[in-house]
């Protein structure tokens, strides 16, 4: 029987150390809504929406409850829209007017994001895609809850570099279209290469269309934890530090399983995946740089940080994978500089740097995220910024993504306020060499030859 | 059997263990085990108790006991037993 020692030791993690599953995430097809009527298409997405999702929210504060566990959010996922949107939408503001529906559906049940504004573009851009692209600025600053994400290549097709060019100019325009939040837009735009069709973690995620109509999926979290137990191996070798990581990624992971089945049995919805990410909030002590530093270094972004940051993510995942049936989404330490105190700190304190950010995104889930640059970035470089993450995804068969805020009116040095989850950034400088000829080339990067297996 | 897994934590004081256990009885709530410590100077105790018989859903069961902790100035939490189980045993 289980005894009082192991009682506390689960309390005190998710009483001290943020112990938390991040987030219940409802992926929900939408492929049964289309129609070429926009009035009507609008109508059956809203309807769909707040038919399945209608239990969603009760149902993750009544486990919340039961089990003493905190489940910080509740969201959905959908098909992306640019498939759904595709036969009724003549114009942008068709577009827009499904954000719309979307922002309402996600209001009436009662969820914080919506994710799946999105087109999935890593080889070729439909009309209907571009279109729906070229709307995002407006989509989201006409709407609160709305996410969207762009995937531009993918070790199997390569880069469209048409789309990134293009992913470039909108990045700016979204900024400008919310320039009164701080650009505040720009939060809920990913732009990705090899893109999961499983994610639960927003602004990323959106339902595949590999998926089942409707499925559970689930994000745990816990730098917290990760880091407090690594505070009992100081000084001793890797292999007692590896070991350390793995047997709490299994136990943060358990919890993530353990909620993933009763929302699931309980919503009658289909279990997808458990998300093995330790994703960082503004919170003291939950913060994935903490842990680098408490791997022995002074500052996140310090020589060492990539193999640490490797270590890492590989051991998290290996004691996730034993504690799920299903592992999948992003699963990986998570790098936003804006959500995390001891990455803020790191810049502040001149350690990390945009570069080493870059490198860093090698060796973990994600990408560059959350990284405010200065407003008067030019399109093209971001699009350069763009082409070399998604270079890094595609040639190491990874995930990775780009959520950069250009915050407009602001320069190197300022800091910006999002608020909440999303926290606060001060803004780092961009490397002001030009790479115009090259992104205004157009076309695309071919796929890397590792990626020919048949 | 639904266990539920019932802490307390706080400042040692007369008469927790005996106003825990009446509200327990008032609810039907079958105590199965009993371990307690003090853990640097905090009174720790742990119930493994059995609510199938009890009325109240486990949300209610834990806000009222949540809200008799408080008055008696610890901090009571009651869980379903699982979490623990997943976490500590494979």
């Amino acid at each position: 029987m289980i005894n009082i020692f192991e009682v506390n030791e689960t309390n005190k993690m998710i009483e001290q150390e943020n112990l938390d599953v991040r987030t219940i995430t409802m992926g929900i097809s939408l492929l049964d809504c289309i129609d070429s009527d926009l009035e009507t298409l609008n109508k059956k997405i809203y309807d769909k929406i707040t038919t399945c999702a209608k239990d969603l929210v009760s149902t993750g504060e009544a486990i919340s409850m039961e089990y003493g566990i905190p489940i910080v959010n509740k969201r959905i996922s959908v098909t992306p829209i640019a498939l759904v949107g595709g036969a009724a939408c003549k114009t942008k503001e068709d577009f827009v007017t499904i954000a719309e529906t979307l922002d309402k559906a996600a209001k009436t049940v009662g969820v914080n994001f919506i994710g799946g504004y999105s087109a999935l573009v890593s080889k070729g851009m439909t009309p209907a895609e571009k279109l729906l692209i070229e709307s995002i600025p407006q989509a989201l600053a006409k709407t609160e809850r709305v996410c969207s994400s762009v995937n531009v290549g993918s070790t199997r097709t390569g880069i469209n570099m048409d789309a990134v060019k293009l992913m470039g100019e909108i990045v700016l325009e979204t900024a400008q279209a919310s320039k009164d939040q701080d650009s505040l837009g720009c939060a809920k735009l990913v732009v990705f290469c090899n893109a999961p069709d499983d994610n639960p973690f927003m602004a990323g995620a959106f339902h595949g269309v590999t998926e089942a109509d409707t499925i559970i999926n689930v994000g745990v979290s816990g730098p917290g934890v990760v880091k407090t137990a690594l505070e009992k191996v100081r000084g001793k070798d890797f292999e007692t530090l590896c070991e350390m990581i793995k047997r709490t990624a299994f136990k943060v992971t358990r919890v993530g399983q353990l909620v993933a089945r009763e929302a699931s049995k309980r919503l009658g919805v289909k279990f997808g995946i458990v998300d093995l990410s330790l994703a960082p909030t503004p919170a003291i002590g939950d913060s994935v740089a903490e842990i680098l530093e408490e791997i022995g270094l002074e500052h996140a972004g310090a020589p060492g940080t990539t193999a640490a940051l490797a270590l890492l993510n590989d051991q998290v995942k290996k004691g996730g994978v034993m504690a799920s049936t299903a592992v999948g989404g992003l699963s990986g330490a998570f790098i936003p500089v804006s959500e995390d105190q001891g990455m803020i700190d790191a810049v502040n304190a001149g350690a990390l740097t945009l570069e080493k950010l870059e490198a860093m995104t090698c060796v973990c889930s994600v990408g560059l995220d959350m990284i405010a640059i200065p407003g008067d970035t030019k399109a093209s470089t971001i699009a350069g910024i763009i082409a070399d993450e998604a270079a890094i995804g595609m040639v190491n068969q990874k995930t990775t993504a780009v959520r950069l805020i250009p915050v407009i009116g602001k320069g190197v040095g300022e800091v910006v306020e999002f608020g909440g989850l999303l926290g606060y950034a001060p803004i780092m400088p961009v490397n002001q060499f030009s790479c115009d000829a090259f992104v205004q080339r157009g076309g695309r990067i071919p796929a890397p030859i590792h990626s020919f297996k048949n | 059997m639904k266990k539920t897994i019932i802490t307390v934590v706080g400042n040692d004081t007369v008469g927790i263990i005996a106003k825990v256990c009446t509200y327990l009885a008032d609810n039907n709530v079958n105590i199965l085990d009993i371990s307690q410590t003090i853990v640097q100077g905090y009174f720790n105790m742990m119930m493994v108790t059995d609510a199938t018989k009890c009325e109240k859903d486990n949300g209610v069961l834990a806000k009222e006991l949540e809200d008799l902790g408080n008055q008696i100035g610890v901090v009571i939490r009651c869980q379903h037993e699982d979490i623990f189980n997943v976490m500590h045993r494979i």
